[in-house]
């Protein structure tokens, strides 16, 4: 049982800030090497004036048995995803070692090679391949990978034309039928309907108890608990805790753990409207009134920014305060406004806090993103609009106070006070 | 920590059946691991052919029209307007006999260059010799060839020609452009990556060549010693190669040998450079 299937040994990944936009003319490297012809010739077309470094990942040692199913948790650039990536061979570490004991398998994306114009059939076999699937093996699996995406009838349609619904069936099907002996995952169980979902899931719960090693990066706790056993949280591009995936969840949403929860606005870009105030800083609140990065659901909590007047001798009448929660896939959950609670907010000057007491938290287990919104009466004249750019994570807190598990944080985005009853029919 | 150092303990060591570790430099080409991929080039050559024809009314007849069409111009404007010499052959078969390699070696070094864009989203998500994005983009144009040729015999037969034995050495050639349509599809397409100013390049750089290869004129044109500066250009060599393997014009010249080693040269390099280079795709792509 304790065969190692992966070795991580002192994995470092650096970037180049601003990597992207560096590299695009030629015409940078051109001027480059008309001033300085040798050390051009010496480093290769490489622009390399002012060069800012940041490490995605860093010091990162580990290793995992055979027959493990690892979950890698952290907030958004921990390093899960370079993690994955290093692992899956597609970039190259900066630093350190990876030693893998078996045949690699990697889904980090759904449908992974699909090209909308090729047929339900070609993207098996193409998707398939890019997998790591001999073409003989697929011939083998066709039959089953058509049968458990059902799409039989569509077999032989580009993919365009094909439902969201039945795509994801369809690459989900391929990727299912993979058959390595270790397999790397990225969050791309994310999307797909519910009923897909449960027997994606299942399916990769039996490659789990097959004794196949398993690495899967993801937000979502609850698809995290379910199916893995050990767990391992990232946090700036380190390792902050490794172990059984029921300590690794506790340490990751405990308080704790976490970094600053007030997430500052002030320089954030780009932002609407003519900026009389300004949203300086965002957080949620847990019940005792505490800002926190995760907070429960089931309880009460606060979702509050904080608005800085810049004209210190103005003051502002009936301003509008709006916070709209979207969930991972950018799909807006709920919308709150202070004029719908009947609330007006005048005379406002200086700094002031905008709260929104949410009684009972509706929202399963996740990562969240709120868009902020001050407004003014008179038209509705937008003072400032920030979207997307504050987050907060929610994690199970006994919604229904009756202490079992909930567990359907893959596929509900809320959740509703109810209760059950039974009527016999006769 | 803790549990992780006991744990090491633990474990049995045999050797890895991968490493990753960070290379500096130059890496190797790793020729034995493409060979284990070779069903994928074959997937990404038969998905390139299979995109390019969907959704088109006229399909693989494109195959034929670009070529066919390129010869009727060149035939008006090259054969009778400006009545450049064909080597006694009928004009329109002196240029569609060379049209069709030029076509390979073009189309090869245009897509490959673009392959590396096109298969962008896929590089960041999968791992998979990168070289196989290029080769691919080298071989598609093959079947189009294949399609080209059977109406370059048909015109043959039209105006009377039978190909003699030399037929037996146009593998060679084609060989040759491949060749020289990898060497430089290699070298562009790991620039591309970086600079997309390649992109742009491209159509401009084919178009100069083809005017500094024999495909409106023969090589009999030029004065003997500017001759030897076709011994540069491995497409010289090739489209000669091709009107005497089929035509029955004089043979190549020994220029050609220049050529080939110029090819392998081409090759090297250009595939020391794109592995040297492909370790940062994906972060760059």
């Amino acid at each position: 049982m304790d065969e190692v299937a992966i070795h991580v040994e002192n994995l470092g990944k650096r970037y180049l800030i601003g990597q992207r936009e560096q590299y695009k003319t030629l015409r940078d490297a051109i001027v480059h090497a008309a001033y300085s012809p040798f050390r051009f010739l010496k480093r290769g077309l490489k622009t390399s004036s002012n060069k800012e470094y940041f490490w995605a990942l860093k010091d990162v040692s580990f290793d995992i048995s055979q027959g493990d199913v690892l979950g890698v948790i952290g907030r958004n650039g921990a390093g899960k995803s370079t993690l994955l990536k290093i692992l899956s061979r597609i970039t190259m570490p900066t630093s350190g070692l990876v030693e893998l004991y078996g045949r690699v398998g990697s889904l980090l994306e759904v449908g992974t090679g699909f090209h909308s114009e090729l047929t339900g059939r070609e993207n098996i076999y193409l998707s398939g391949c890019l997998l790591g699937m001999k073409r003989r093996e697929i011939e083998e699996k066709f039959e089953e990978i058509v049968k458990f995406s059902e799409i039989e009838k569509f077999l032989d349609t580009p993919v365009k034309r094909y439902s969201s619904g039945m795509y994801v069936r369809l690459a989900f099907a391929v990727a299912a039928h993979l058959d390595p002996e270790i397999l790397l995952v990225d969050e791309v169980l994310a999307v797909g309907d519910t009923e897909f979902q449960k027997k994606c899931l299942g399916k990769m719960g039996s490659v789990a108890n097959e004794g196949r090693t398993v690495v899967f990066v993801s937000h979502a706790m609850a698809s995290v608990q379910s199916l893995c056993t050990k767990g391992l949280v990232l946090k700036e591009g380190q390792i902050d805790f490794n172990g059984d995936i029921e300590d690794a969840i506790s340490h990751y949403t405990s308080s704790a753990y976490s970094t600053d929860p007030v997430k500052n606005l002030l320089d954030v870009k780009p932002r609407k409207g003519t900026g009389e105030i300004l949203i300086a800083s965002f957080w949620a609140e847990d019940e005792s009134g505490k800002p926190s990065l995760t907070i429960p659901n089931g309880k009460p909590c606060t979702l509050a920014f904080r608005g800085h007047v810049c004209n210190s001798e103005k003051s502002y009448d009936g301003v509008g305060a709006t916070i709209t929660i979207k969930n991972y896939l950018g799909i807006g959950v709920f919308y709150h406004h202070n004029f719908l609670s009947g609330n007006s907010f005048n005379q406002i000057t200086g700094d002031v806090e905008f709260l929104l007491h949410i009684p009972k938290l509706p929202l399963c287990a996740g990562t969240y993103t709120a868009d902020l919104d001050l407004s003014r009466v008179p038209g509705h004249t937008i003072i400032d609009s920030l979207k997307g750019c504050a987050s907060f994570d929610v994690y199970d807190g006994d919604y229904f106070g009756t202490g079992s598990e909930y567990r359907a944080g893959m596929s509900a985005v809320v959740m509703v006070d109810g209760s059950w009853d039974l009527r016999r029919c006769q | 920590m803790i549990s992780q150092l006991t744990h090491k303990t633990d474990i049995i060591k045999k050797s890895p059946l991968i490493v990753i570790r960070p290379i500096n430099g130059w890496m190797p080409l790793n020729l034995g691991e493409l060979w284990d991929y070779r069903e994928l080039l074959y997937s990404f050559i038969i998905r390139d052919i299979r995109i390019r024809y969907k959704q088109t009314a006229l399909g693989a007849a494109w195959a034929v029209i670009q070529p066919l069409f390129m010869m009727i111009v060149f035939t008006l404007a090259f054969g009778r307007l400006a009545k450049i010499p064909s080597e006694g052959l009928p004009y329109p078969l002196f240029s569609y006999a060379a049209l069709l390699p030029w076509t390979l070696f073009s189309e090869g070094i245009a897509r490959s260059t673009n392959s590396m864009i096109t298969n962008a989203n896929i590089m960041t998500k999968v791992y998979y010799p990168r070289l196989i994005m290029p080769i691919s983009g080298i071989l598609s144009p093959l079947i189009d060839f294949t399609i080209a040729f059977i109406i370059l015999l048909g015109m043959m037969l039209y105006y009377g020609f039978i190909p003699t034995i030399n037929i037996l050495f146009l593998p060679a050639f084609i060989l040759l452009a491949l060749g020289t349509s990898l060497g430089v599809g290699l070298w562009l397409s790991a620039l591309n990556v970086q600079y997309r100013d390649f992109q742009y390049t491209v159509p401009f750089l084919i178009q100069l060549w083809l005017f500094a290869s024999p495909v409106v004129y023969p090589s009999s044109l030029l004065p003997e010693p500017y001759r030897a500066l076709f011994g540069l250009n491995p497409m010289a060599g090739v489209i000669e190669g091709f009107r005497w393997a089929l035509l029955g014009t004089a043979p190549p010249s020994y220029l050609i040998a220049i050529s080939a080693l110029m090819v392998v040269a081409l090759l090297i390099s250009g595939a020391l450079y794109f592995r040297r280079m492909e370790k940062t795709f994906a972060d760059v792509v």
